[in-house]
Order: C-alpha cells, then structure tokens, then sequence
C-alpha cells in the first residue's frame, strides 16, 4: 500500500475506534489512537497474515501488551476483514466477541491474552523463542505503552530476549508520554527509553514521528533486516492523535465521547477522509 | 508400601526425561532452580529442549504461554511458592485465561521444605491456583503417582498445576491395580468408622496412622485424592455418607486447599462433621522436614491424635 492509501485506512480505523468506545461507554480512546498508525501498517502492509485463515501456522504474530488499546486492534482487525466492521458498535457488551481487553478464545486474529501490564512482551518472546527453537520463519511484534514499560516484567522478557538474540522479535514502544496520573515523565519517568533497551542488547530504532507512515515503513523494514539482536522500535507519538480535542489530554486515556463529542469526532475524520481523497 | 522413599521432585524430573523420549514437543523452563526442582535430569538428556530463564518466574511463565501459544508443551518449574505465589497473576491471565497449554511443576511445597523456612513454605498454592477457572491440580502422593501425574498432565490439553514435594516419601503405590485419572480418586482402605481424606506427602501418613486407630478398634477409610481439582465429588459424599465423619489431611493450609474443597462439597451435598487436618492459618519455620511434621502434627502420630481427640 501506498502512504496515502495508509494515511485512508488510518482515517477508518479512528472512525473504528469512536464507533466502539462511543458505543461502550467506557474504554481507551487516547492511546489507540496514537496507535492508530502502527496497528494500520502492521495489519495492511507488514504482517504476513490471512483474515480467512485467522489460524494459519506460519502467521506472523502480535501481541498488545498494552491491552487497553484493544479498541485499536480490533478496529485494525475488523477494517482487514477478520470479522464485520458492525461488530466495532458491540465493544464492552454483555455476549461480544470484543472484551474489553484482548482474548484469544474470544475474537478471530487474537494470539494472546493481554490488558494486564507488562504481560503480553513475555508472551510475545516465547513465541519468538519458539520460532528459533522449531526453525520456522514468522516474526513476532509486541506493542507496548511507555507507561507499561515501568513494570518490572518488561525488563525480565527484554534481558531474556537480548541475552537469547531473538532478532525475529520486533518491540515496539508506543511513547506518547501519557499514562492514567499524568506524564510518565512525571509519575516515574521511564527516560532515557532507547537506552534502556539498547542496554538489554536490542537493536534500538527511535522514530521521531511514530504517526508517519513514511519513518514507519524506514523502522520496521529496518527492523527485519536487523540480526542478531531483538528490535525495539521507540516512536515517539500524540496521545488521541487525530481528534482535536483528544490530542495530548490525559484525561482520554480512559474516557468514551458523549454523544456531541462523538459527533464531533466522527465529523473531524470524515473531514481528514475527504481531504485525503483530495490528495 | 515399601521401603523405598522417593522425593516426588525427583520424580517429576525422571518423569520428563521418559517423556520427552516419546514427545517433541515437549519442552522444560527453569528459573535457575534445575538443580533443586530436579529437571537438571531433562537438561542433561536434552540440552536443546530445556530453557534456563534464569531468575524471573514471572517472564518464565509469560514465555511458557507464548511457546503453548505456538504449538509447544512447556511444563514451568519453580519452588510451588514462586509458581503459584509471585507469578499467581501470569499463570492466571497469560496462561489460564486463554487457555493456554502450560504445565506448572511446583517443587519444593508445604512445610517439608524444611530448613529454608517460612519465605519458601508455600501452604496457599493448592487455594491459589484452585480458584482459577479451568485449572486442573495435581498433588501427587509417591513416586509412581507422581510419574503418571505428569504423564497425564501432558496428555490433558489445557493448564495444569502439579505439586510436588522435597522430602523423600515411602512409594505406596506398588500394586498391579494402581490407575491414575485426572479426577478420580483412590480408596486405599475401605472403613466404616471414620473417612480420612488425604493428599500428597499426607496420603502415607494418613495409612500410618490408620494403623494406628485400627489397633484402638476404629476402622477408618483412607481415601487418597490426587486431584484436588476438579474434585471427586461422588467419590467423597459417598464415603461421607457411610462413615458421618470426614477428616482432610494436607500440608497446605488448612484454608482453601484440599479440606476447603471437601468442606465446600459436604456443605452442599452431605453435610458432615468435619475435621480439617493441615497448618492453622500460621506461617511455617526452619528445621528438619520430618521434625517439622512432627511439630506440626502432620506426622502418623499427630494426625492419629487429633482424629482420637475428633471422634
């Protein structure tokens, strides 16, 4: 796909993520949406994936750790054809496929459980470990929130991963600089992030723009060219990136629009839609 | 029984060795505790399948649930206290919540670890790990149980939680007849006077002291329940009913883990008076295994003063 055919399925899957958490009442708006970009170029352009073989054995993986940003995933899943994009309105509802946190035994394209913090990159490094270890080719993507990265567990799976070379391990760090108190760099800040990482041995990739389709593309085929080491990609992004109101505003971390806002919303992204088409 | 005392860690970890012979996907995570909890044995025969995580049981179980999530059988081991205790949330929601093909092989639980002391004497895992839905519990009681517990783990498709302990055990169960099924339990001795409900490292001593009460003329059942869940309800009502009185036995607290189980299934099908036989809400100490037992009444001796003192 090209940028601009992106930067399109970006616009609907913001419009995903509104219909859901309008529609639940409740869940994470804000970093979804400074996700928004990475989980369209991982579901249209970088996994190697089949919305008709959800199952398929050779299937690159994903796992989100930061699970509260489910309304982004399955926005992504739903807009590349794993289910009917009319499941997006049922998110949060008594009997939905779509729980509030990620579920493989619930919702087609989900490999692992996540929501509970710093949880899903362990996950995502056994599943990388059992590549190596069976010599199969899929690669594995974790996304992770920059608050996240303030449990200990993240540490544990990041020394595992660099000590082990696991160079089919992509994680990525979604640093949008806002977590439920404040800025991470005021609860306890996690800086220097790229360090950090570079520190467990992984190949560090820091995006300047991590809502750019253009430096993401750079990054991740950067990522799977690198061996040797596991690949974090540091992108540094807008929280509620694409909604005026939403952007940079902690208190959409976990909020859903009332109707007006949604209104509102839905109109800003039929415009940014338009304007595309334009283009 | 004979006289061979075997520790069931050891057992886990023979049992490994056999089945990895036959299975290959069936892979050994460590916490840098290969040594203790006895799969340095899998190691040695199959250095390419065991992975050392060194020490971080919670990622240990995360990478566990990323291998199941790929096709592999990783059976996790730990101290029963790191297992089930620091990592209860990721054997819950990365493991147990999807579903996920993990074995957990806890060494090391109860009291008889010994001198080590109360930080390393898990006697909550059984109440942990029991609530947590679809989790099935092994708590093995010899060296025979124990190989057919993991035998039957690896066959079971979904988590399970296997219990083993440090202490060298008499091996009871060397007989023809023995069958092991997740869910079902063993009358060892049939009675009409007293049911005793047994556990693990309990089961031997809870013969023993059987012995004992037939010698005063009470003839006691002795049931071993090898899965603490899903428990064998008929199996325990039934007995419960013949005999009126139902004692538990475990080296657990005597909350929530096998005298839980029995009290909540009685509560609802058979109301019966109860006795539960395990440690009192307390933390344990140092020492010797086998002084400990004996100070805490878990030994034949005590458990057969206190079902003297309950009838």
């Amino acid at each position: 796909m090209t940028n601009l055919e992106l930067q399109k399925k970006a616009v609907e899957i913001r419009k995903g993520i509104i219909e859901g958490v309008h529609a639940a009442k409740s869940g994470h708006p804000g970093g979804s949406l400074s996700a928004t970009e990475v989980f369209t170029y991982l579901y249209f352009e970088e996994l190697n994936i089949d919305p008709k073989d959800p199952k398929k054995a050779d299937r690159d993986r994903f796992v989100l750790s930061k699970g509260h940003t489910a309304p982004g995933l399955y926005s992504a899943l739903a807009n590349r054809g794993f289910f009917p994009v009319e499941d997006l309105k049922t998110l949060r509802h008594v009997g939905s496929h779509l729980q509030g946190h990620p579920c493989v035994t619930h919702t087609p394209g989900i490999d692992a459980s996540s929501g509970s913090l710093g949880q899903g990159i362990s996950i995502a490094t056994g599943m990388a470990l059992s590549a190596k270890l069976s010599n199969e080719s899929y690669r594995v993507y974790a996304l992770l929130g920059d608050g996240e990265i303030q449990e200990g567990q993240v540490w544990e799976a990041a020394m595992f991963a660099g000590f082990r070379k696991l160079d089919n391990l992509c994680v990525i760090v979604d640093n949008n600089n806002l977590q439920i108190d404040g800025p991470v760099s005021e609860v306890n800040s996690p800086y220097p992030i790229a360090d950090k990482f570079r520190a467990f041995n992984f190949h560090v990739i820091e995006v300047a723009d991590g809502n750019d389709f253009e430096q993401l593309r750079a990054a991740f085929d950067e990522a799977k060219a690198t061996k040797g080491a596991p690949t974090a990609i540091v992108m540094k992004t807008v929280k509620g990136k694409g909604i005026s109101f939403m952007e940079n505003q902690v208190g959409w971390h976990g909020k859903a629009p009332n109707d007006e806002q949604y209104e509102q919303a839905m109109e800003e992204l039929k415009k940014a839609g338009e304007a595309l088409c334009q283009m | 029984m004979s006289d061979v005392k075997i520790a069931t860690r050891d057992s886990y970890g023979n049992a490994l060795v056999e089945l990895g012979k036959e299975h290959d996907d069936l892979f050994v995570l460590d916490a840098d505790l290969a040594e203790a909890t006895k799969t340095g044995t899998f190691k040695k025969a199959f250095p390419e399948r065991h992975i050392d995580c060194g020490i971080q049981e919670c990622d240990m179980v995360g990478i566990a649930a990323g291998m199941a999530a790929t096709g592999k059988v990783p059976f996790c081991s730990s101290f029963a206290m790191f297992a089930a205790g620091r990592a209860y949330e990721q054997v819950r929601n990365s493991v147990a919540y999807p579903h996920f093909n993990v074995k957990i092989g806890a060494t090391h639980a109860g009291i008889s670890v010994g001198e080590d002391g109360a930080s390393h004497q898990c006697l909550e895992d059984l109440a942990l790990m029991r609530a947590i839905p679809g989790m099935v519990v092994l708590n093995p009681a010899d060296d025979i149980e124990a190989k057919a517990a993991v035998r039957a783990a690896y066959e079971y498709e979904g988590p399970v939680y296997l219990r083993f302990g440090r202490l060298a055990v008499p091996v009871i169960n060397d007989n023809a007849e023995y069958k092991f099924e997740i869910g079902k339990g063993i009358t060892l001795k049939e009675g009409t006077d007293v049911t005793i409900i047994a556990t693990g490292l309990e089961v031997g001593e809870s013969l023993e002291a059987a012995k004992m009460l037939e010698a005063d003329g009470v003839n006691a059942e002795v049931i071993n329940i090898h899965t603490i869940k899903p428990l064998d309800v008929d199996l325990v009502v039934k007995s419960a009913a013949k005999t009126g009185k139902v004692v538990t036995v475990e080296e657990h607290s005597v909350i929530g883990g096998l005298g839980g189980a029995v009290a909540e299934a009685l509560a609802e099908h058979c109301p019966t008076k109860m006795l539960r036989i395990g440690v009192h809400d307390t933390f344990g100490e140092s020492g010797p295994a086998v002084e400990l037992l004996k100070k805490y009444e878990l030994d034949a001796a005590g458990i057969y003063k206190q079902i003297k003192a309950f009838l």
